[in-house]
């Protein structure tokens, strides 16, 4: 698994060179225009399809795979013996009730919490008790159910920050007058791939605000983008369209799908069955800490219990 | 600010198994030192005997103040760094009452209510003492707990409450305002000497044989341990049995639900201000009466120390306060034995901090709050 | 470049801190020589007056970046700040105080190293106390931040004043290992309560000699002398240079704080102090940040304490209070956390206006109106409006003008936390970052907001 740790690591660098080796004229014209038209050429944008780790070893690779999950909260058990895999590039979805430990199950994963029993591993690698940060850097970025913007920090501060690597982030580094060059060099490259991304979820026009002053929507594509920035093979979204208007919530499903052709794997936690219904090939239904149900949306559908344990309990 | 809730695998890292290690070694030490000293008579039994004393009489003092800062910390969701000067102000208008009953004709109306500032009028002069002139004495402690009172629900109305919705720490850096304004207009008032208030000669005391010798007890012990502990009770049946004490526990739990589920907050807060503002200007007053002297520091010395009492009891918790105040009083009493007398408040405020550390709910939770 | 782009550059400055800067500091000074003239101070007064400004300029300026670093950027309540000075000027004096325990006062010696030894000891020690404060301490709450932060400092203090640690015998040769150390001193020590004799060389000495300039600088001084100032000019001369030398410090502090701000590293700092759950989350180790700019923040404090003490005659332990502390987050306050500027701008206007304002106010009342002795006690100033007459009480409350002045500066935080949380400059825009990040290619500028348009859409 030594290649992926490779890949997360230089992470941005070989981006760049995708970014202005492959296609040079489409970056250039793109700056020199200034507009906002999402770039049609999402290759460019992202830099580069999303890693793909440890070779194609067939169609029926996963990612993510989580064994055995329990976590207790002094003696209630608020996640019981969850296991499921995620395949690369699908969508998954993950709902369930209230309290069905939808969201623990997130923070289990992203190491938020420590799990009481069980394992995660991610790119074949054990995750499991790992740093959030560290997870994040092994390429398993996340949102947050309330989004949780930098509120006093603009949307470009927010953007800037989410990219691995930056060699910015030593003190010593920054300060240093030999070093700083270099420093500003990296800054002025990542700021390009900063406006593409916020080019594609159309929210340059936002660019100099401060987070706090967005919308429930924006925030949400704003926390969207921000995560892509930190270059990762799969995404977790913790119901990314809890508050977002309807015409937000097309674009933001459309972004979604984008992203998946390109390679992305997802894995969202939703409230709202007929979201994931509609857009995922794949859904785990979850109720009081347990795995309920775990199929394609049709035999979601079709099955008796999952529509007890909604009907019985709130939607 | 991010108050890290969800991410909650603070004490994990390599400075928790050897600090945890550090403590049980240098507990260990200090058992065997206290036993080798006792046992060789390098530390004599009467004079163990004497700082245990001393100790829970500090304790008492600091557990009755910390009563009022841990009421006002999980109501109103700040650390009140005023409070220390509250105690102060209370034992100056208390002082300055007793002054006023013991020595009304005889003095000059002014000085007696400076509390004889520039050495005009003595305390040992007058003869304050609770046996020399109890009823000055009554009187001091019962203004002491009513203009604190005052004072708190003043300072409430123009300082607090306009910000009531504001983040705890916007609250706290206020306090430091308050703290400063109130310390230094005391000052400005009462003068910046540090003076004797009672006629310290005159205390009945008994000397109490422990094996080999005695210790002193003095009549300001007593009174010491009866108001504390009335007082305590007093606050235990207040929250146990009445209607408010019910709302107050509901507020320091959860504010907004108690909120949604029709508790007037505002009433509520008004009470906490009143109860914790009268048991902290009594125990300045006491305190005053208790050590004999005067300053207008002398709360904001013993702040710190009321602190390690609530976060060692829990903060919320009144029985945790209590109980904490006496570990911190007996902590920095005792604690000369092992290391310089110096270090006795140092000692007091490393135990707060290894608490912090290690159990920062208290090590009094799991006990209902309140 | 063309006169339009000229033009548009002197704009652009004029719209920048530096004038703002300029603005604030002209304006204190101008006050301060004023009311020197009112006073009829000649050129000596002057100089002595300017100088002593600038030294509480120089000192909070400082203090005030380096809490900046810990609560404007990091969100870290730290309110043990003195204690990290005391720290600093301690250390910096038992390394470089003369080892030869003279009798006397000063009964204390050192290892008799160059100041410059001290000095960096100071910093690094610090700095060191900051790691072992923070390692930690640095998971805890804000508000439980705080109260470890002044106990500790509290616990300094008690050191310093300590009986323990007021004298130690020095071994002759001390064996460690593979090397054998000599050290030229004999008896060191804290001092107790009684404090240390800074019986080192001066500190602006040792610098000037250093850097070859000590015999211009006699030079100078003689040429004054002959020319301004009759009579040993001197100690003003020292004062006036000392202050220049602490301003350069402060610009060295700001270059060092906003290079740090201006970074992706200031950029983490100010992530955590918004949100830390969703920097870890981005993949930052948010405990690698929060340690190094705290052990950063520090060393700058100790710095600052040694800047502000190390020119004087001694130290002593109740210099050392957590009054200190507090002046330098009053100073924060005023300017605005969050920003370098700001902070130092809060530290001016905090040492023009409330440190050192109160006392030449009461200085220049005092020259207006011959005034009468002043009560010694509250009772004598009350006793005077029995006779309508409230001369008393004015004399009094001018005679406690350094007690009131803590009353004041009580009363402007309370003040500026109802109107002006976020300082009496108003919210400043520092952005976390080395490089413009407007539109690469584009003419924007990024001081141009744009349009706030709530949720609409394309």
């Amino acid at each position: 698994m030594s290649e992926t740790d490779e890949s997360a690591a230089d992470g941005s660098t070989p981006v760049e060179e995708t970014a202005t080796g492959a296609e040079p004229p489409s970056a250039e014209d793109d700056a020199a225009a200034g507009g906002s038209s999402p770039d049609p050429d999402l290759t460019d944008v992202m830099g580069a399809e999303a890693d793909t780790p440890a070779g194609d070893d067939g169609d029926r690779y996963a990612p993510l795979e989580v064994e055995g999950l329990r976590k207790e909260f002094g003696g209630i058990v608020a996640v019981d013996e969850v296991s499921f895999d995620v395949e690369e590039g699908t969508l998954t979805g993950l709902i369930g009730p209230n309290g069905a430990g939808k969201s623990t199950t997130f923070n289990l994963i992203t190491g938020m919490l420590d799990p009481t029993e069980g394992t995660v591993r991610f790119n074949g690698e054990e995750i499991t008790g790992l740093q959030p940060h560290e997870i994040s850097n092994r390429g398993l970025a996340r949102t947050f159910q309330i989004a949780r913007e930098l509120e006093e920090m603009t949307v470009l501060e927010n953007m800037m920050l989410a990219p691995k690597g930056q060699i910015g982030e030593s003190l010593w580094r920054s300060v240093m007058p030999v070093t700083r060059g270099s420093v500003r060099e990296q800054e002025t490259d990542q700021l390009e791939r900063v406006w593409e991304v916020l080019d594609f979820f159309e929210i340059d026009h936002l660019a100099q605000e401060y987070a706090g002053n967005l919308s429930g929507g924006q925030r949400k594509l704003l926390e969207m983008a921000r995560a892509l920035l930190t270059d990762p093979d799969m995404l977790l979204l913790d119901e990314p369209f809890a508050g977002v208007n309807p015409s937000l919530e097309k674009r933001l499903i459309e972004h979604i799908h984008e992203l998946r052709e390109r390679g992305y794997t997802f894995l969202i936690v939703e409230h709202d069955m007929d979201l994931i219904m509609n857009n995922c090939e794949r859904v785990i239904v979850m109720h009081q800490g347990r795995i309920l149900k775990d199929g394609t949306p049709a035999e979601i559908k079709e099955s008796e219990e999952v529509i007890e344990a909604y009907l019985g309990g709130e939607v | 600010m991010s108050v890290s809730e969800t991410y909650v695998r603070y004490r994990q890292t390599l400075s928790e198994e050897p600090l945890a290690i550090g403590v049980l070694l240098v507990a260990l030490w200090m058992a065997w030192s206290l036993v080798n000293g006792l046992l060789t008579g390098g530390i004599q039994v009467s004079s163990l005997a004497s700082l245990v004393w001393d100790g829970l009489l500090r304790g008492l003092i600091i557990g009755l103040a910390g009563i009022g800062l841990s009421m006002t910390y999980s109501i109103l969701n700040f650390a009140n760094f005023a409070h220390g000067d509250y105690l102060t102000s209370g034992a100056f208008a208390g002082m300055a009452t007793s002054y006023l009953v013991a020595g009304i004709g005889e003095n000059s109306v002014g000085a007696l209510l400076l509390v004889g500032a520039g050495g005009s009028v003595f305390g040992g002069a007058l003869g304050i003492g609770v046996t020399t002139a109890p009823i000055a004495v009554v009187f001091g402690a019962l203004i002491a707990g009513v203009a604190t009172i005052a004072l708190a629900l003043l300072i409430d109305r123009f300082v607090y409450r306009p910000i009531r919705d504001e983040s705890g720490i916007a609250l706290l850096i206020t306090s430091i305002g308050v703290a400063f304004a109130l310390r230094y207009l005391l000052q400005f008032v009462f003068g910046a000497g540090v003076r004797g208030t009672t006629a310290a000669g005159s205390v009945p005391r008994v000397s109490v044989p422990a094996i080999d010798g005695t210790f002193r007890v003095t009549a300001h012990d007593i009174s010491l341990v009866v108001v504390a502990g009335g007082l305590m009770l007093g606050v235990h049946l207040l929250l146990q049995r009445t209607k408010l004490g019910k709302a107050m526990r509901a507020m320091s739990d959860n504010e907004d639900l108690a909120r949604i589920t029709g508790i007037p907050t505002e009433q509520v807060i008004r009470t906490t201000w009143i109860v914790g503002a009268g048991l902290t200007g009594v125990a300045g007053y006491m305190f005053i009466l208790w050590k004999g002297t005067l300053g207008f520091n002398d709360g904001w010395l013993l702040l710190l120390l009321v602190f390690a009492a609530v976060i060692l009891g829990g903060i919320g918790s009144i029985y945790g306060a209590i109980g904490g105040g006496i570990v911190i009083g007996l902590t920095a009493s005792v604690s000369v034995i092992w290391i310089p007398s110096e270090f006795g408040r140092a000692a007091a405020f490393l135990v707060m901090i290894v608490i912090l550390l290690f159990k920062p709910e208290g090590i009094f939770s799991g006990r209902t709050t309140a | 470049m063309s006169a339009t782009d000229i033009r548009g550059l002197i704009q652009g400055l004029f719209e920048r801190d530096v004038t703002l800067v300029l603005a604030v500091l002209g304006t204190i000074y101008l006050l301060y020589v004023l009311a020197g003239v009112a006073f009829g101070y000649g050129l000596r007064g002057q100089l002595n007056s300017i100088a002593n400004l600038t030294f509480y300029i120089g000192v909070f300026g400082m203090l005030a970046l380096a809490l900046n670093l810990h609560w404007g950027y990091t969100g870290l309540f730290n309110i043990g700040i003195v204690g990290f000075m005391g720290i600093g000027v301690y250390v910096t004096a038992l390394v470089s105080k003369p080892p030869v325990a003279q009798g006397g006062a000063a009964q204390v010696g050192g290892f008799g190293l160059p100041l410059s030894v001290g000095i960096v000891s100071g910093v690094v020690v610090a700095g060191l106390f900051g790691l072992l404060v923070a390692l930690p301490a640095l998971r805890l709450r804000a508000d439980y931040l705080a109260i470890v932060t002044v106990a500790f400092s509290e616990i300094v203090r008690f050191t310093m004043m300590s009986r323990t640690f007021q004298t130690f015998t020095v071994p002759d040769t001390v064996d460690l290992w593979l090397f054998t150390f000599d050290p030229a001193a004999d008896t060191v020590g804290l001092g107790g309560g009684g404090g240390l004799i800074l019986n080192y060389p001066d500190p602006l000495e040792a610098l000037l000699r250093s850097l070859f300039l000590w015999e211009p600088y006699l030079g100078l001084i003689g040429f004054v002398e002959r020319n301004y100032i009759p009579n040993n000019p001197k100690p003003v001369l020292d004062g006036v240079l000392y202050g220049v030398l602490l301003l350069i410090g402060v610009g060295l502090f700001y270059l060092l704080l906003s290079r740090t701000g201006k970074s992706p590293f200031g950029r983490v700092l100010k992530a955590i102090r918004e949100d830390e759950d969703v920097a870890n989350a981005l993949g930052k180790d948010t405990d690698r940040f929060k340690l190094t700019a705290f052990v950063l923040g520090s060393a700058l404090m100790g710095l600052g304490g040694i800047l502000w003490y190390s020119s004087r005659g001694s130290i002593t332990p109740p210099s050392f209070r957590p009054n200190i502390t507090f002046f330098i987050w009053i100073a924060l306050i005023i300017g605005g956390a969050g920003s370098n500027t700001g902070s130092f701008l809060g530290g001016a206007i905090f040492a023009g206006v409330l440190y050192e304002g109160p006392r030449y106010f009461k200085n220049l009342v005092q020259t207006a109106f011959e005034l009468g002795d002043a009560p010694r006690n509250f009772g004598e100033a009350m006793a005077g409006f029995a006779s309508l007459d409230p001369m008393p009480f004015v004399l009094y409350t001018l005679d406690s003008i350094s007690q009131l002045r803590l009353v004041i500066m009580g009363v402007v935080l309370i003040w500026l936390m109802h109107n002006r949380p976020e300082g009496l400059l108003g919210h400043r825009k520092e952005t976390a970052s080395s490089v413009d990040l407007a539109r690469p290619g584009s003419a924007e500028s990024t001081g141009k907001p744009a349009a706030a348009d709530g949720g609409e859409e394309r």
